[in-house]
């Protein structure tokens, strides 16, 4: 997909206080369109709080978050109610796994799309042609994407019993069947080993490719933050440290320092 | 089973059984006669309850090696596996007789047997309805509602008071009191909107209490606790029946009403709402999200809910012909909710089996009703412990793929 220099995501000056702690302190950090950017940190750095600041489920303190969906409509969301910004296209997968667990993988997909379909109570009692086409668009569609990442072999399986790395895989089918224009994921590599990690990267890049998403991670496996994303913002006790290009970042001497510890002359 | 594991449950059956002959050794062996003052030691009774209770333990042990067993294998196979009753259910060739045989018995139902029989036949049905309404609230949104018999009685004197007052007929009230149902629904959701788990439990409860205390005290508007007689039953333009007519027209309507709750809730479950109510009670925050209105989709569950407990209400006022507050306490609460739980949270089936037997259970074992309870617990413990999902496990669809379609 051809990058330009829109943004997509633009957060200004975000701050976020729980009681006396100051867990995000003017945080500024831009998605343009088409890129792929990476947030990362210690843990404890506010990475997963800023995800949550953005998606609606916390109410950042000061500053503006900002989001302009395919429409080119520029569109304050700070507070604005989880499943509005999901609505809006920005669709997100959890640090830990979050799935449905009894419903089928087909099923968690499908619930991707709801908030793109309109079928309510009487159209389910009554079955009506419009509403039958609705609910095989949906079926199908899901169908597609879960063969996108590959796991159209246990649509009908419960997903708690996928294993660990398919479960991901779940997630990210499932958000993307909100037709997202931004894709958050929240530590997508965690727990996997590095041929899985290898696979997840390039599914990344193919959804970037064939979805036009611009893509926000939290990641902790560097070898993949450094490969895949285009610009990497690091943060530290809730500010930003330093941002850039993945050389850039990893020649900051400050990136350095947080991730190292400061050498002491005791 | 391995040798070992019998060696086992033999022994753990024999230290069972020697403890609970040597605990019962008193009142069991031992007989002291105040009169003639001798004791009369009854050794046959030790021996009685030595076998009996070691038979039991050595059974119980059987089963739940047989649980475990079945537990372990479903977790090792496939996921969706059915029990024997789910396996003869699904069959399309045993379903479709069984049904139309179920259809045909229940058509000629009043006609064949006794009045007594019919109406207990109606207050098992509309426990069927009762249950799939708090189905939807309880096992696909997992509301857990306590106090689900407010909205029984909402129904009830909703058609008590307004053919009290208004003369107004059955078939008026009926959507009336599904308007109010709906709107009570309402009225407990939204102050609950952001309780779950205990929380909601207590609070709806409440809400049960409530209803109840209000109808009980408010002389004025409800008659208090003597309660509101000589409701009106249900006629067909104009025409009066007689009890036994009247009887055999509301099994009629039941068996419609029952029907029509069956086929909605049935197409509810698997529909986009259904869905979305399976993904509330699943993960309250990833629901929200992936974009599904958590507000929207909880106030729906409570009030379709809510509309079907109340329009059994109005039926239940109507069968009846006297409704007081005593028939709303909250053991009709535990009992609906009973029903959801044993018969399998968010199944039809589940739920619609889960009525019967526990309202015809204690109907039918009245000949020794110093027992009832004690079955009727007992038997309640066992499908726990047994079958914790419930009689009949809820499954979820499997959706035709269209594989051409991109």
């Amino acid at each position: 997909m051809e990058q330009t220099n829109t943004a997509v995501l633009s957060v200004r000056n975000m701050s976020m206080n729980f009681g006396g702690l100051r867990a995000l302190s003017e945080v500024d950090l831009e998605v343009r369109q088409g890129e792929v950017v990476a947030l990362i940190g210690p843990n404890g750095a506010g990475k997963t709080t800023f995800f949550n600041c953005i998606t609606g489920i916390y109410t950042p303190t000061e500053g503006q978050v900002l989001a302009y969906p395919r429409d080119g409509k520029e569109k304050r969301i700070n507070g604005m109610r989880t499943n509005l910004v999901c609505e809006l296209g920005m669709a997100r997968t959890f640090q830990n796994i979050r799935l449905f667990p009894s419903m089928t993988a087909l099923e968690n997909v499908m619930i991707g799309r709801h908030c793109r379909t309109k079928a309510g109570i009487l159209g389910a009692i009554l079955r009506g042609p419009g509403t039958r086409r609705e609910e095989q668009d949906v079926v199908d569609r899901s169908y597609q994407l879960l063969k996108k990442v590959g796991l159209e072999q246990v649509a009908n399986e419960y997903s708690r019993n996928l294993p660990y790395g398919a479960q991901r895989r779940l997630e990210i089918a499932r958000a993307l069947a909100t037709d997202p224009f931004l894709l958050l994921l929240d530590e997508p590599a965690a727990g996997m080993n590095p041929q899985e990690t290898l696979e997840l990267k390039e599914m990344v890049i193919k959804i970037r490719e064939e979805f036009q998403v611009s893509v926000l991670l939290i990641e902790h496996d560097m070898k993949m933050v450094m490969s895949l994303s285009d610009r990497i913002y690091v943060m530290e006790y809730g500010r930003v440290i330093s941002t850039g290009t993945p050389a850039e970042v990893s020649a900051d001497p400050q990136v350095i320092r947080a991730y190292l510890g400061e050498e002491s002359d005791a | 089973m391995a040798a070992s594991s019998i060696l086992n449950n033999l022994k753990k059956s024999a230290i069972a059984s020697l403890w609970l002959a040597f605990l019962t050794l008193p009142i069991m062996v031992i007989r002291v006669d105040t009169v003639e003052k001798t004791v009369t030691w009854r050794w046959m009774h030790l021996a009685y309850m030595l076998a009996g209770s070691f038979v039991l333990a050595l059974f119980w042990h059987f089963m739940m090696d047989r649980r475990d067993r079945g537990a372990a294998a479903r977790a090792a196979g496939t996921s969706q596996a059915a029990s024997a009753l789910g396996r003869v259910l699904e069959n399309p060739k045993l379903v479709k007789p069984l049904l139309a045989m179920g259809f045909l018995v229940a058509a000629v139902f009043p006609y064949v047997f006794s009045m007594y029989q019919t109406n207990i036949l109606i207050s098992a049905l509309i426990y069927v309805v009762l249950g799939l309404g708090l189905n939807i609230t309880v096992g696909l949104a997992g509301l857990l509602d306590l106090g689900y018999v407010a909205f029984y009685a909402v129904g009830a004197y909703a058609y008590a008071l307004l053919n009290m007052h208004f003369q107004l007929g059955f078939w008026t009230v009926l959507p009336l009191a599904a308007i109010m149902g709906a709107f009570f629904g309402l009225l407990l959701g939204f102050p609950v909107l952001r309780l779950r788990g205990d929380y909601l439990a207590i609070v709806t409860l409440g809400f049960g209490q409530i209803v109840r205390l209000v109808l009980e005290n408010w002389s004025s508007f409800s008659q208090g606790p003597s309660g509101i007689s000589n409701i009106a039953r249900p006629g067909l333009f104009g025409i009066n029946y007689s009890v036994e007519q009247a009887t055999t027209y509301i099994y009629y309507i039941m068996l419609a009403l029952v029907i029509l709750t069956i086929f909605i809730t049935a197409r509810l479950k698997d529909s986009r709402i259904g869905r979305s109510w399976l993904a509330l009670r699943e993960d309250e925050i990833a629901c929200q999200a992936m974009g599904i209105d958590n507000t929207k989709a909880k106030l729906m569950a409570f009030a379709l809910g809510a509309t079907l407990a109340s329009v059994m209400g109005a039926v239940f006022a109507a069968k009846t012909t006297f409704v007081n507050p005593a028939s709303f306490t909250f053991m009709e609460s535990a009992m609906i909710l009973a029903i959801v739980v044993l018969g399998g949270m968010g199944s039809v089936l589940g739920v619609i089996l889960g009525a019967f037997l526990l309202i015809l259970l204690p109907e039918y074992m009245r000949a020794f009703s110093e027992y009832r309870m004690l079955i009727f617990g007992a038997t309640m413990i066992l499908v726990m412990v047994f079958r914790p999902q419930g009689l009949i496990r809820a499954k979820r669809k499997v959706y035709k793929i269209n594989t051409e379609a991109a």
